[in-house]
C-alpha cells in the first residue's frame, strides 16, 4: 500500500492512543499497558482492513473483531467512537454507571462489539464459531481476534486453536500481542510461553512474526494473511511494547491496570502529540 | 402390565434430529461424547449442522456462542458434570451474560451414571446453573416429556440447561402430551400433601401418592420440570392449599428443587416442608436404585415424610 496511507494510518494510531489515555485518566481506573500495545493492530483493522459498516453493526457480511483480551477495551472503544459508532462524547463514559462502554467489552450495550469478552482465554474460541459459521455458510467475511501472550497461559487458547485447524479456517486471523508482561510481572517469570510462535505453527496456522508497533509491518502481514487462501488460520505473532508511546508507561507492569494522575497523564499527552508525522 | 423403560437421553436423540430437519439453524456441538449422548442420528444425517471439538469442553462452550452470534441455534452436548461445572465460567460469561442462544444438553443427570462412579454422577448442576442470570434449567422426567421439552426448549430465546438420565426410566406420559418451559405437571390431585418432584424421580413420587391414598392421604403430585424459572403460581397454590410439601430429586438437597421450592415457602409461612434428594455425599458405583435408597429417595421415604408432616400439620 502507498506509504501516504500508512502516515496516514500511523497518526490515527496516536489519535487513538491519546483517546485510550483520556478516557482512562477520566475514569480513574482501566487498563493502559495492553490498550497502548494493541492500538496499532487496532487501528490497523479499523481503519484499512476490516469491511465494516458503523451504520449497521449487525451486518451479516461483517469482518467480525475480537477483543479476547478484553480488559484493553479503550482502544477498541475510541475506534468504534472514531469510525461513528457512536459519538466520541460517549468515551467520556468509559467506567461509569448507565455507559455502553463497561469496563470489559459487552456486545448487548455497546454497538460494534461482537462478543462480550473479559475472561480471558475465551474470546477465541468465540471465534472459531464465528468463523466456522462463515465457512458453513459460504460467507466470506473474516474474523480477526487479538489475543495476549499471558492470555496464551489459559488451556482454552489451544482448545480453540485445535478447532481452528479442524476446519480450515483460513478466514480467522489471530493477533497474538506478545508484550512479555502481565499483571504479576513478565511473562517469563510468572509462566514462560515457550516457543509461543512455534506453539501456533504446531497447532496448524500460518504464523507471521512482525513488529505489531511498526504500521507498516502490521498492515503488510494483515495483507498477507487476507490473500493466502490455503485452509490454514492466520497467526500475527506480534512482538509489541506495553504502554507503547507513553516513555513511562513503556515495559513497565505497574501500568498494568493503573490510570494516570494528572500530571503522568499530562506528559503522556504531549509526548503522544509529538508523535505525529506530517507530509 | 410390565413397565416401559427409556432413558430420556433416547428422547434427546430423537427431539435434535427432528429439530435439525425442521429448522437448518438447529447446531450439534459435540464434544466427543455424541454417541453417549445420542447425537449419532443427527451426525449422520445432518452433518452440515454439526460439529465435534474433541475432548475440550470450554472450546465448546465458546463456539456455540460464536455460532449463536451468528444466528444459529447450537446444542452443546455433553455429560452434565462436565457441562454444568467443567464450563461452568465460559457459560456464564460467554452465553448467560450476553443472553445467547445456546442450549446446553446433558445426559448422565444426578446418580444415573450409576457403575460409572463419582466422577460421572452429577448432583450439583441444577444448583449451579439455577444461579446464573438469564439461564433456564430443565429435567424431564420421561422419554415423552424429554423429547417436547427439548423441542421447547430450542424455541425458547436463551440459554436453557437441559439435563438427562443416562439409565432408563419409566415412560410416564402419553405420546402427544404437551409442556411447557416454566409451568408444573400436575399428575394427580389432593390437598393433604404436595409430592414436587423432577426428572426421574417423579415416578417414585406418583407411587408414593397411591400408597398415601390406600392410608387416606390425598396427595397432589406436580412435575416440576423446570427449576428456573420456577412455576410460583403452582408452588404457592401447594403452600396455601395443601400446607403440607414434600420435595423429591436426584440432586443434591442444596441448591435443586428442595431449595427452590424451600424458598418461596419461606417468604410465604403456612406450609412444611420437607426436601428428599442427595444428602450432600459423592456417590460411587452402585446400581442405581441403591444410589437412591443410600440417600432415602425411595417411595418408602416418600411416604414416611408425607406422614410425618401431616402429623406435625394435624397438631397444629
Amino acid at each position: 500500500m502507498e506509504g501516504n496511507s500508512i502516515r496516514e494510518l500511523k497518526n490515527t494510531a496516536v489519535d487513538l492512543r491519546k483517546h485510550v489515555i483520556d478516557m482512562i485518566y477520566k475514569a480513574q481506573s482501566g487498563h493502559p499497558g495492553g490498550s497502548l500495545s494493541v492500538a496499532d493492530f487496532v487501528t490497523a483493522c479499523y481503519f484499512q482492513e476490516m469491511r465494516v459498516d458503523p451504520k449497521n453493526p449487525k451486518w451479516e457480511d461483517r469482518d467480525r473483531f475480537i477483543l479476547s483480551k478484553g480488559h484493553v477495551c479503550p482502544a477498541q472503544y475510541a475506534a468504534l467512537a472514531m469510525k461513528g459508532y457512536f459519538g466520541m462524547e460517549v468515551l467520556d463514559t468509559l467506567r461509569k454507571e448507565g455507559s455502553m462502554l463497561q469496563g470489559h467489552p459487552d456486545m448487548k450495550k455497546c454497538p460494534g462489539i461482537d462478543i462480550s469478552t473479559g475472561s480471558l482465554g475465551q474470546g477465541l474460541a468465540c471465534g472459531v464459531g464465528m468463523a466456522i459459521d462463515g465457512k458453513r455458510r459460504g460467507r466470506d467475511y473474516r474474523v480477526y481476534v487479538a489475543v495476549g501472550d499471558g492470555e496464551c497461559q489459559e488451556g482454552e487458547i489451544w482448545e480453540a486453536c485445535q478447532t481452528a485447524n479442524k476446519y480450515r479456517l483460513d478466514n480467522l486471523i489471530v493477533f497474538v500481542d506478545d508484550n512479555g508482561l502481565q499483571l504479576d510481572g513478565t511473562t517469563d517469570e510468572v509462566m514462560p510461553n515457550i516457543n509461543l510462535g512455534h506453539k501456533f505453527q504446531a497447532f496448524g496456522f500460518d504464523v507471521y512474526e512482525i513488529d505489531g508497533n511498526d504500521m507498516e509491518q502490521v498492515v503488510a502481514a494483515i495483507e498477507l494473511a487476507k490473500t493466502v487462501k490455503n485452509g490454514h488460520p492466520k497467526c500475527l505473532f506480534a512482538h509489541t511494547v506495553k504502554g507503547k508511546g507513553v516513555s513511562f508507561m513503556e515495559n513497565e507492569c505497574g501500568w498494568h491496570g493503573t490510570a494516570p494522575n494528572k500530571e503522568q497523564y499530562e506528559q503522556a499527552m504531549k509526548e503522544l502529540d509529538s508523535q505525529y508525522t506530517a507530509s | 402390565m410390565e413397565e416401559k423403560k427409556i432413558a430420556t437421553r433416547d428422547g434427546f436423540g430423537e427431539a435434535i434430529v427432528e429439530l435439525g430437519k425442521e429448522n437448518p439453524d438447529i447446531y450439534v456441538v459435540d464434544i466427543d461424547i455424541g454417541k453417549s449422548c445420542k447425537t449419532g442420528q443427527f451426525r449422520k444425517e445432518l452433518p452440515e449442522q454439526y460439529l465435534n471439538v474433541g475432548i475440550a469442553e470450554q472450546n465448546a462452550a465458546g463456539v456455540a456462542a460464536g455460532l449463536a452470534t451468528c444466528g444459529r441455534i447450537p446444542f452443546v452436548v455433553t455429560y452434565a458434570a462436565f457441562g454444568s461445572m467443567r464450563i461452568c465460567e465460559m457459560i456464564r460469561q460467554e452465553i448467560c451474560y450476553p443472553k445467547l442462544n445456546v442450549k446446553i444438553a446433558c445426559s448422565h443427570g444426578g446418580v444415573t451414571p450409576a457403575n460409572d462412579g463419582a466422577s460421572h454422577q452429577c448432583i450439583e448442576d441444577m444448583g449451579i446453573m439455577r444461579t446464573l442470570p438469564n439461564m433456564t434449567v430443565v429435567m424431564p422426567a420421561d422419554y415423552v416429556s424429554a423429547k417436547a421439552l427439548v423441542k421447547a426448549a430450542a424455541a425458547w430465546d436463551g440459554p436453557v440447561y437441559l439435563r438427562f438420565t443416562r439409565d432408563a426410566v419409566p415412560v410416564i406420559y402419553e405420546e402427544g402430551e404437551t409442556f411447557e418451559i416454566g409451568k408444573a405437571k400436575e399428575l394427580r390431585g389432593g390437598n393433604d400433601v404436595a409430592l414436587i418432584a423432577n426428572g426421574d424421580t417423579v415416578r417414585l413420587a406418583l407411587k408414593a401418592a397411591e400408597e398415601l391414598e390406600q392410608k387416606g392421604i390425598a396427595a397432589r403430585v406436580l412435575d416440576m420440570h423446570t427449576v428456573k424459572p420456577l412455576d410460583r403460581e403452582a408452588v404457592l397454590d401447594c403452600i396455601h392449599t395443601a400446607k403440607a410439601i414434600v420435595t423429591v430429586e436426584d440432586h443434591n438437597i442444596y441448591n435443586g428443587l428442595g431449595s427452590a421450592v424451600a424458598e418461596l415457602v419461606s417468604e410465604n409461612s403456612g406450609a412444611r416442608m420437607r426436601r428428599i434428594g442427595i444428602q450432600d455425599q459423592f456417590g460411587q458405583s452402585a446400581p442405581y436404585e441403591r444410589l437412591l435408597e443410600m440417600n432415602g429417595i425411595t417411595v418408602e421415604n416418600i411416604v414416611k415424610q408425607a406422614e410425618e408432616l401431616l402429623e406435625q400439620k394435624n397438631r397444629g
